[in-house]
């Protein structure tokens, strides 16, 4: 009895987790204006209506120059970190990287106004630049979880060896410790950008006028019959997010295989 | 033997870690065409001492020179050394011949002499035809020898080993044993070894220097290490030694007399006198050279009686824990089963024969 229990909670649990998420495919695909059962017949007609809305065009396009800058400028500020918390050795080493780490829990209202009270203080306009500046500061520290457990795997000997047969530190660091890291880069880049495109609360107070996707699809659902256009633009954004997911983990799997290290955990 | 030309010289090398003394004073010198090894307990400075002549470690005072260059201030990379590393630190995104010829990429030559000198060192180790094979899918056995092949592309002047048979098993080690002298002697490179396996040193080098806590015990040749430990602390570390209490009686010359428990009135020569820091006058023997005699048989040199105390059966060997008559403790002796001498039993009294020439006289 009490097992049959836990598996009809289990099984409620992963229906109410992912059945919404199903739903957005089938309504986008739903011949009929109003989002609600019975269904009425398949249609493309969302998708073309999605295409040819100017103003998504545009927030689609704020929208991947944000996450694209996001996602390199967090990866190379992670690179750093994660190379210097894994070889070097200095005082308040411990400290630096918790603080670093924080942005991980820190709620995301209260960074996002925080810094919207400097902003406006020290006089910046919100533009793309501000939002990008939020973005950075959340998703640092996951590229520096990523990129620490690549770090990590590298045995130290490895550039010594390149180091003693005539290799200079800058040549060591291109020829050995890039490549082997490199799977790491890739899937911090790629968790990075998804991170920074569905964030909403940074995006809409740091960005002033400037509509981003998530905050744009939001402003949508106050018109009834734009709501349609928004769940295939929604089915498009799971079929997109799954597979960078699937493409991060896939190269940081390759990653510890290739170093023959262990798999101390991922995000999938 | 013609004496050879120093390759590695240590002048009084000292190195800190913060407060940490970790070589105390090391001067010597290591000859061109030598294997050498640095042989002594975990952190006692061996592997320290080695990375100062690689470049991966400073040092706080003295000089260390290669071939009669003063190494300060050359970093790793510009040094006539290459290493081996206790993980072979082969670099899994490459292949066995991208990973052998590593060294070469600085090289001025065609890329059909490199592919020449990778084939040449990868057949010199063993490994023909495993150039296109990728280096994570080796054996450990393969990537010693990857290694090896990797270092010694570069003819080094002197070839750095730091620990490389400790991952692998016995066979394959003692196999591997056998190869590195033959490679040695091949390639007449200086080879220095670090290991903390004493029979691995005995069998593969032709000097040792023991070291204890940053500093040299003992340099010499595996023999003279063996019969003639200079410390109480090498003649521990270095096989199997009995030590039974002594007195000096009379010192004349070279020679010392001494009153040793259990061997009675014997006369040493100076060469068999060797510290023993604070534990006491003792003399000290290695358990082959008491020999036990059985009926009919007469000692050469001398003899004494003694009691069996414990028997520990080998199969090609017995071990016997004796008491020799007038001694308080037993000490360990081990006979080869030749056919028809019977192991003995506990209890027996018997005789064994030994001769003054074997004993240490530790002061």
């Amino acid at each position: 009895m009490k097992s049959s229990g836990l598996r009809i909670y289990t099984i409620g649990y992963l229906i109410f987790l992912y059945a919404p998420i199903a739903l957005l495919p089938i309504f986008a695909f739903n011949n009929s204006k109003i989002v609600a059962f019975p269904l009425s017949g398949v249609t493309t007609e969302w998708f073309v209506q999605m295409w040819n809305d100017q103003s998504l065009r545009e927030a689609m396009m704020n929208s991947l120059i944000i996450s694209g800058t996001t996602a390199v400028l967090a990866t190379t500020l992670g690179i750093f970190a994660a190379r210097a918390s894994t070889r070097f050795s200095f005082p308040g080493k411990g400290g630096i990287m918790g603080l670093i780490m924080l942005p991980l829990v820190l709620p995301e209202m209260i960074v996002a106004m925080s810094m919207l009270v400097v902003l406006i203080g020290i006089g910046v306009p919100l533009s793309k630049l501000t939002i990008i500046l939020g973005h950075v500061l959340i998703c640092t520290p996951f590229a520096v979880a990523i990129l620490s457990s690549a770090f990590q795997s590298l045995d130290k000997s490895l550039e010594e060896a390149a180091y003693d047969l005539g290799e200079t530190p800058l040549s060591t660091f291109r020829l050995i410790i890039l490549p082997l890291v490199m799977p790491g880069i890739v899937s911090s880049l790629l968790i990075s950008f998804t991170i920074s495109l569905d964030e909403f609360i940074i995006a809409n107070f740091l960005g002033g006028s400037t509509k981003v996707l998530s905050s744009y699809i939001y402003g949508q659902f106050r018109f009834p019959a734009n709501v349609p256009a928004m769940l295939a633009l929604g089915t498009i954004l799971v079929c997109i997010s799954i597979m960078l997911l699937a493409t991060a983990e896939y190269f940081r799997r390759r990653g510890l295989a290739k170093t023959g290290a262990k798999d101390t955990g991922g995000f999938l | 033997m013609t004496a050879k030309p120093e390759m590695i010289e240590f002048q009084d090398v000292h190195k800190y870690y913060g407060t940490y003394h970790a070589l105390r004073g090391i001067t010597a010198t290591i000859k061109a065409g030598e294997f050498f090894s640095l042989l002594g307990p975990s952190g006692c400075g061996k592997t320290t001492l080695l990375r100062t002549i690689a470049g991966f470690e400073g040092i706080s005072s003295g000089a260390v020179l290669i071939d009669g260059k003063n190494m300060a201030g050359v970093p790793a990379n510009k040094r006539p050394t290459n290493m081996v590393f206790q993980s072979y630190a082969i670099f899994p995104h490459l292949t066995v011949a991208e990973n052998v010829g590593f060294g070469l990429r600085r090289d001025p030559g065609s890329a059909a002499e490199k592919a020449g000198k990778v084939a040449e060192a990868l057949e010199m180790v063993g490994l023909k035809g495993y150039g296109d094979r990728a280096a994570h899918a080796l054996s450990g056995g393969q990537r010693q020898r990857v290694a090896l092949a990797r270092a010694l592309i570069l003819k080094p002047k002197v070839l750095l080993l730091d620990e490389p048979l400790s991952a692998l098993d016995k066979k394959m080690r003692e196999q591997m044993q056998v190869e590195l002298i033959r490679l040695q002697r091949q390639v007449g490179i200086t080879f220095i070894l670090v290991t903390h396996d004493q029979e691995e040193a005995l069998v593969m080098s032709d000097r040792i220097a023991v070291m204890f806590e940053g500093e040299i015990a003992q340099l010499a040749d595996p023999e003279t290490l063996y019969r003639r430990p200079a410390t109480r602390q090498v003649a521990n570390f270095i096989g199997t030694m009995n030590f039974l209490p002594a007195q000096v009686i009379s010192e004349n010359g070279g020679t010392v007399e001494v009153d040793a428990q259990g061997f009675g009135r014997v006369t040493l020569n100076a060469d068999q006198v060797s510290a023993a820091a604070a534990e006491g006058t003792t003399v000290g023997f290695r358990p082959e050279t008491l020999t036990l005699l059985y009926d009919g048989q007469t000692a050469v040199d001398r003899d004494s009686m003694a009691t069996v105390e414990e028997v520990v059966y080998y199969g090609d060997m017995t071990y016997y824990d004796l008491k020799l008559d007038g001694t308080d403790a037993p000490v360990r002796i081990s006979m080869r089963n030749v056919f028809g001498r019977p192991v003995l039993d506990i209890g027996t009294r018997t005789k064994v024969a030994w001769s003054p020439g074997a004993l240490v006289l530790f002061r």
